[in-house]
């Protein structure tokens, strides 16, 4: 117990610090907040880091949906097959994976030479905010999909057959069975992929360009190039709390908290 | 307590995976329903997209060239003698390894505690602690490494070892402790009254009648601590100095200002050595199967 404690400290005293130095430098004032609503830089980026983190957490949940739901329903060693392909990437390099994608999208790269071949050769996504999505949506699909499997793999089929023998339609069963059971689970990935997308600092950082940077690249600039900590720490109190919000409001819902320690087992329970 | 750790579909998946397939009834009920093919197609192109952007730094690595090029024009194995030679990458190995082993050793020790002690108790204390350590998964890394940075900076650790083993053992400190937890699911907790009861010292009781049954989870636990801390890169970026750098800040340093392809050998060798680490416990697994 104090051992938790005494490592909550290292966590929590950085980040209580933060609040104070940004209510607290130069006096005690809320001038460091209201700079970032008034220096015409911030909210820009804050609204396009939203608008990102809105396409990439859609982009997962299409994706990430119906690779959920074939996992429910194959067999038990396609199953555990699917499974590593979503693990695997999980845990392995982030680095790696960006200088991947770095090199897929630039110009002049497979992607870029592959819409050359469809007829479009001047498509180059590094460096723009679709190319941004793209790779931010690969890393971030697992955190989608592991907490619709375990939503999903607990929705009994046979409602569906039943709805389907009283003659609905399949479209209708799906919208008005299966898809409401399985809100709990959708709610916690999509809150989930989009927080993480918000502080998500090495994707933009390598793919995307200076012009259109994301939020987590506006901190390290205040911190690291203008030295601005005050500055620094109230954006950063700002997309914590916005995070915490999310998190609180999805945990109604349907238990985001507990989601994210599914998330964390489970990748960690298929492995042992 | 455990309703939230220990009821992850997929660990249940892994223990069906070992039944099913004795159980002809299943087969059946599938045929009547079937998987349809769009679903199928879907699947394979969504696990493409999942694998394919990790895989294609393997053909990299073994191209010669001087810049990122994909395909490969050439085969050679230059950029593994560089990266095996240069003291800049090997060197920075060498601290990644040394940061992940002290961090995961501390994330272990102060987990496994945590864990054990966290089972113990019951009430608003406990459910306290573990929704402070969940928001400590939530939170941002950029938030979380410019905080320790400013931290870290008036206290004077950046870019020590210290420094980044205190930042990493913290974040892979949830891991080790979800891991523990789990595996306390069926702990009874009437063995430690009854070792007790023998003459057992608490310590004794814990080394030799706690240790054997949660083994496997704090093991767990450690692997992906470890991994954790070789593969962070955020806070590791704000906590190096010219010194002392661990390799994913090299691999971002060979990305933006250097343009070094050696990050291709880094890359294949991280993702494969990595792959295996986190394979090991599942083929244990595999040879000690549970009924």
């Amino acid at each position: 117990m104090p051992a938790l404690a005494l490592l909550s400290v290292i966590l929590l005293v950085p980040l209580f610090s933060s609040l104070v130095r940004s209510l607290s430098s130069p006096t005690w004032t809320l001038d460091n907040y209201a700079h970032l609503f008034t220096d015409g830089v911030t909210l820009t980026v804050l609204g396009r880091t939203a608008t990102t983190a809105l396409i990439v957490t859609a982009v997962a949940l299409l994706l990430g949906y119906p690779y959920a739901y074939l996992l429910t329903r194959v067999g038990p060693r396609a199953r555990a097959v699917l499974l590593v392909v979503v693990l695997v990437p999980f845990w392995t390099s982030v680095m790696a994976r960006n200088f991947a994608w770095l090199v897929l999208l630039q110009r002049g790269g497979p992607v870029s030479e592959a819409f050359a071949f469809l007829g479009m050769p001047d498509v180059v996504l590094s460096g723009t905010t679709s190319g941004v999505t793209i790779a931010m949506s690969q890393v971030l699909l697992p955190f989608m999909v592991l907490p619709l499997y375990s939503s999903l793999g607990g929705i009994d089929r046979r409602l569906l057959l039943a709805a389907r023998g009283l003659g609905s339609s399949p479209i209708v069963a799906f919208w008005k069975i299966y898809w409401p059971l399985s809100r709990g689970g959708v709610v916690a990935g999509v809150i989930l992929v989009f927080t993480l997308s918000l502080g998500f600092y090495v994707t933009p950082a390598l793919i995307g360009s200076p012009q259109q940077s994301l939020v987590a690249q506006l901190l390290n600039q205040r911190t690291t190039q203008l030295l601005d900590f005050a500055g620094a720490s109230a954006l950063g109190i700002v997309v914590l709390v916005v995070t915490l919000l999310l998190v609180a409001w999805a945990n109604r819902f349907g238990g985001t908290i507990s989601a994210i320690g599914v998330v964390a087992t489970s990748g960690e329970g298929t492995k042992r | 307590m455990t309703a939230t750790t220990t009821r992850p579909a997929s660990s249940d998946s892994v223990a069906d995976a070992t039944a099913a397939p004795s159980r002809p009834p299943h087969r059946r009920r599938r045929s009547a329903d079937p998987v349809p093919w769009w679903l199928i197609a879907i699947g394979v192109v969504v696990a493409g997209y999942f694998v394919l952007p990790t895989v294609i730094v393997i053909p990299m690595s073994f191209g010669g060239s001087s810049s990122f090029q994909f395909p490969p024009k050439e085969f050679s194995l230059a950029l593994y003698e560089r990266f095996f030679t240069d003291p800049k990458w090997i060197g920075s190995l060498g601290n990644s390894l040394l940061v992940a082993v002290l961090a995961a050793l501390i994330a272990t020790v102060f987990g496994t505690a945590a864990a054990v002690g966290l089972n113990a108790l019951t009430g608003r204390l406990a459910r306290a602690m573990r929704t402070l350590l969940m928001i400590s998964m939530v939170t941002p890394a950029i938030v979380l490494a410019v905080a320790v940075y400013i931290s870290f900076l008036q206290w004077r650790i950046t870019g020590t070892l210290g420094g980044y083993v205190l930042a990493h053992a913290t974040i892979g400190l949830p891991f080790v402790l979800v891991a523990v937890t789990s595996a306390l699911g069926g702990f009874d907790r009437r063995l430690l009254r009854a070792s007790a009861s023998l003459g057992a010292t608490p310590l004794h009781t814990f080394l030799r009648v706690t240790m054997p049954l949660i083994g496997r989870g704090v093991v767990t636990g450690a692997l992906f601590a470890f991994v954790t801390s070789l593969d962070e890169v955020v806070i590791a970026l704000f906590l190096r100095s010219p010194t002392f750098q661990t390799l994913p800040v090299q691999m971002y340093t060979a990305v933006t200002v250097e343009v070094d392809p050696t990050i291709a050998a880094a890359s294949s060798l991280v993702v494969v050595s990595v792959t295996i680490l986190l394979l090991i416990p599942q083929l244990v697994r595999r040879k000690t199967p549970r009924s």
